[in-house]
């Protein structure tokens, strides 16, 4: 057992914890935000994408102790209170999921994209950026319609 | 149509959950003092059984439990069932072979379940089960479709020695061959239907648990249908009687047919939580996924299409092989059967259809119903047989299926199906203008220009949809029938609780049929709420699949709605004085006819519940009615998709440029909730054409078993879609509706092909077509034209 200690949607978390944990067990498990998913065991499918220290990150193929002192933000930590970050927003108002597994994967990794890219997204560019997400539900359609509405949103209120 | 009701695109009453990480899916469930399976997974794919020694497994700090075969048989725990039974040709059952939750002496499939591991943690379980030595005595496997009947092929269940579980056929042999002795034209095809993988993205998960004092099971599942899954754990596995079992399906990320099943892991978890005394968590990794969870589609067929001289169609005659794995799932044998052959007519007058089905055993994971369930085979069939024909005889393929198609309804076809209206000339029109057919000329010779050969398909597609009445499945094989339930409970508040036998794991359940209720009652679709997937909450039901939740599911709530309407006005009738033929019921309103006295909705209820207004003998109090709706007829989906795409030679890759779709979905509840379902579908079938195919090579070893090999279409493979609906509503059922859910992965695969082919030059291109055979066809197709 080691310790480790990281800052999760603004609250300092310490735990003894096996070695081998991965970002996404001790997320999952040690702290119940069960919103992270796990789809594959290959890295291919982005359910368990997380921001660590800003950039988007597959928690599932992260070990817990490399975040040692890092601040992490879970699908948990988006919203504001009851008001929804933009692209949370975006995501209803575009029927961007369907069975919602893949979405916060999807949501988090299309936050840090608009963060890298700004918010004028063409749909090119945002069907390149989800490389690393599967959705097997909507086809994508409404999610990169979601994505670029999302991300003008941010835009917005970043203004 | 108001903001919330029939015919809005309200946005999803579940999404605020998901978008915040709160849903609850199976695998975020966890039990007091739980515990973890990991399941030991044969690496043959055909070997006998010696021995199992877990003597080290078990020696392991944390190691609860290692169980096998023997503790199954010891606690006389059934075996995995098939719920439908087919018969062959000369009237003989389907040879089912057993199929035991865990293996009993013989494992049939690359990850077939030897035994279990149950631990104090998951990495315990996983570390505990490398540990567990079996002795295996490797057998010759039979892995391929086409020859697994073969003389001399290894057996893989001794009650089918030639691997056959059935011929069976439908339709007449003598008109049919009559109809070819005359034909002008024969068209002939040999076809295979790529093996898929469903993938949901939520892998299957189960958590099992007893209680000791009330001696009471419960299993949380990722299941399109809980309460098939606790009727069959108890009826025929024996769990415990279904009083005592209550089967638990949250939030379920996807199915597509993978969760219908009933399948080993589940049922070890529940039956495992009362051996250890403690609660048995199991969640698939995706590699178990890929080895586990019941494949799609595999078929192998020879089809051919017989014209007379004018290009009308004399007859079709149609021969498949159906992979159905090493064992018969859940609903395995229907799937080839009477989900496939009777949907060869396609939107065609077809005078004489003949087929024949042959089921085959393999050294194979178990192949069941996956999106569209038959319906894509044989709309592949037909769709090919049309183009191809076309092409042979000089037609244009779009004409040449106008020609043919079924104009008058009611149409009986020769393959069971009666169609019971339509209009597939007004979609195909509708889609060629949407298309922009006309100049597919002009664009190609652009393409050309630049080197590239530019393609279009067509897919006139018709589907069967809302399986039933649960009297004719019944003659055809169904051991359950196939009706809906619902129970509307009004509250003495006036919010109204739905409970439905239908189970939503991203089709909106809980938006569209709010909207129906709130529609009909004239209240907020706020004071709707949804539930589903517990049965110790909703009695019985019959769950989601075939886009049968609209037609059948929707309609069971509107005889519900139909009573609580008429308890009502009865009860309106004594608080306002008057008779309850008097009383009309309008805009969340009860009112005496011609006067100003009334009522609304939610003080109605508080009376029904006060109950002061009224004697208990004439009148019940309360507000609640159930019903059982079983429909008079399978609903008909039809419609054109038409692909149009472009291929580098020098690479092979495709583009996919332009997608239409048009479709009749009868009226419609959700618009925006039936686009959604169509892009999926599409991605799916887009999936199956260019990129997805589970390979097993001749050792029965699955080389596609992670997102590594097997290819799953990402945003960047795809497009966004034109898509537009026509409307004739449905005949069948209250609500006119037809169902969504499987139409796009329906329809679009042969779309794919016929504009791939049309690209090559018209020569044959096999799903997947992979970049690799692209390109040889596009290598030839491009020698071609610089030879002419
Ligand atoms: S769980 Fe699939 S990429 Fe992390
Ligand atoms: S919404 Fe189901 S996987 Fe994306």
């Amino acid at each position: 057992m080691t310790a480790v200690s990281m800052t999760v949607n603004g609250q300092i978390v310490s735990a003894d914890i096996d070695p081998r944990t991965l970002l996404v067990q001790f997320l999952r498990e040690q702290l119940r935000l069960t919103g992270t998913h796990v789809g594959c065991d290959t890295s291919q499918c982005g359910c368990c994408v997380v921001h660590v220290n800003g950039d988007a990150l597959k928690s599932c193929t992260t070990l817990a102790l490399t975040c040692d002192g890092a601040q992490i933000v879970t699908i948990e930590g988006l919203a504001t209170g009851d008001v929804l970050h933009p692209m949370q927003a975006a995501f209803r108002e575009n029927h961007g999921l369907q069975c919602g597994f893949c979405t916060p994967g999807m949501i988090m990794t299309a936050v840090e994209l608009v963060r890298r890219k700004g918010a004028n997204l063409d749909e090119h560019t945002i069907r390149e950026e989800l490389e690393g997400n599967l959705c097997r539900c909507t086809g994508y359609h409404n999610i990169v319609k979601a994505i670029a509405a999302g991300a003008q949103a941010m835009g917005a209120a970043a203004e | 149509m108001t903001a919330t009701g029939i015919g809005a695109s309200v946005r999803r009453k579940e999404d605020f959950r998901f978008i915040t990480g709160k849903g609850r899916y199976t695998d975020d469930i966890n039990r007091p003092g739980q515990t973890y399976a990991f399941f030991v997974r044969s690496p043959h794919a055909h070997a006998a059984i010696n021995g199992i020694d877990a003597s080290a497994a078990l020696k392991m700090k944390g190691v609860l439990a290692v169980l096998t075969g023997d503790d199954i048989a010891a606690d006389k725990v059934g075996g995995l069932i098939c719920g439908w039974m087919i018969h062959s040709k000369d009237g003989s059952p389907m040879k089912a072979g057993a199929h035991p939750a865990l293996a009993q002496g013989k494992v049939r499939y690359v990850g077939d379940h030897v035994a279990v591991v149950i631990a104090e943690t998951y990495t315990i379980a996983r570390d505990a089960a490398e540990k567990v030595v079996v002795d295996y005595t490797v057998l010759p496997a039979n892995a391929d479709t086409a020859s697994a009947a073969r003389p001399g092929a290894p057996v893989v269940h001794d009650v089918a020695p030639d691997n056959m579980v059935y011929d069976w056929k439908l339709g007449e042999k003598e008109p049919t061959d009559a109809a070819f002795a005359k034909a002008a034209h024969v068209t002939t095809l040999e076809i295979v239907n790529n093996r898929l993988v469903p993938n949901p993205m939520e892998p299957r998960a189960a958590v099992g648990d007893y209680d000791e004092g009330s001696e009471c099971f419960t299993l949380y599942t990722t299941s399109q249908n809980p309460h098939v899954a606790r009727l069959v754990l108890s009826a025929f596995i024996g769990i415990a009687p279904e009083h005592k079992l209550r089967v638990i399906a949250p939030d379920v990320g996807g199915g597509f047919g993978s969760k219908i099943f009933i399948y080993a892991e589940e049922t070890i978890c529940v039956w495992a939580a009362k051996k250890v005394r403690r609660p048995v968590k199991w969640t698939s990794d995706r590699t178990e996924a890929f080895l586990a969870d019941a494949h799609g589609r595999d078929h192998v067929t020879h089809a051919q299409l017989a014209l007379d001289a004018a290009g009308k169609i004399l007859g079709l005659r149609v021969k498949t092989t159906a992979n159905l794995g090493a064992y018969l799932s859940t609903f395995s044998s229907a799937v080839p059967t009477y989900l496939y052959a009777p949907l060869l007519s396609g939107q065609y007058n077809i005078p004489a259809i003949y087929a024949e089905v042959d089921g085959v055993y393999t050294n194979t994971a178990p192949v069941d119903a996956y999106r569209g369930a038959g319906r894509p085979e044989a709309t592949f069939v037909i769709e090919r047989l049309m183009e191809v024909a076309a092409r042979e005889i000089g037609r244009d393929p779009a004409e040449f299926r106008r020609q043919n198609f079924v104009t008058t309804f009611p149409h009986q076809t020769p393959v069971i199906m009666c169609y019971d209206g339509g209009d597939y000339p007004q979609a195909l029109d509708k889609a060629l203008e949407l298309a922009d057919y006309a100049n597919i000329g002009k664009r190609k010779a652009e393409s050309a220009r630049k080197g590239l050969l530019r393609g279009i398909g067509i897919s006139a597609y018709i589907e069967a949809c809302g399986i039933a009445p649960s009297a004719a499945v019944g003659s055809l094989g169904a051991g359950v029938g196939l009706w809906e339930s619902a129970e509307i409970r009004v509250n003495p508040v006036g919010t109204v609780e739905v409970l439905t036998g239908s189970h939503s794991h991203g089709q909106g359940h809980e938006t569209t049929f709010a909207q129906l209720v709130s529609d009909r009652l004239g209240i907020s679709i706020d004071n709707v709420a949804i539930i589903h997937g517990d049965t110790d909450k909703v009695q019985m039901g019959m769950g989601t699949y075939g886009s049968r939740s609209g037609a059948v599911g929707m309609s069971a709530i509107v005889k519900a709605l139909d009573k609580i309407e008429a308890k009502a006005k009865k009860v309106a009738g004594h608080v306002l004085e008057a008779s309850p033929e008097d009383i009309e019921f309008k805009d969340g309103k009860f009112s005496v006819k011609g006067t100003d006295k009334a009522i609304d909705f939610a003080s109605l209820a508080l009376q029904a519940y006060v109950a002061h207004k009224f004697s208990g003998q004439e009148l019940e109090p309360g507000l609640k009615e159930g019903a059982f709706y079983d429909p008079t007829n399978f609903t008909f989906p039809a419609g054109v998709h038409i692909c149009e795409l472009e291929i580098d030679p020098q690479t092979g890759i495709v583009t996919i440029d332009k997608w239409t779709a048009v479709d009749d979905f009868g009226n419609l509840i959700n618009p925006m909730i039936v686009e959604g379902q169509v892009h999926g579908g599409i991605a799916q079938g887009v999936g199956q054409a260019l990129f997805e195919g589970a390979v097993y090579n001749k050792d029965g070893q699955l080389l596609t078993a992670s997102y590594m090999d097997y290819q799953m279409p990402r945003a960047g493979d795809l497009l966004s879609y034109d898509i537009a609906v026509t409307n004739t509503p449905c005949p069948s059922n209250p609500l006119g509706i037809k169902g969504c859910g499987e139409a796009g992965a329906i329809a679009s695969p042969p779309a794919v092909i016929n504009a791939l082919t049309d690209a090559v030059g018209h020569e044959d291109v096999p799903m997947p077509a992979t970049p690799q055979v692209l390109w040889r066809a596009a290598q030839r197709a491009v020698q071609k034209i610089a030879a002419q």
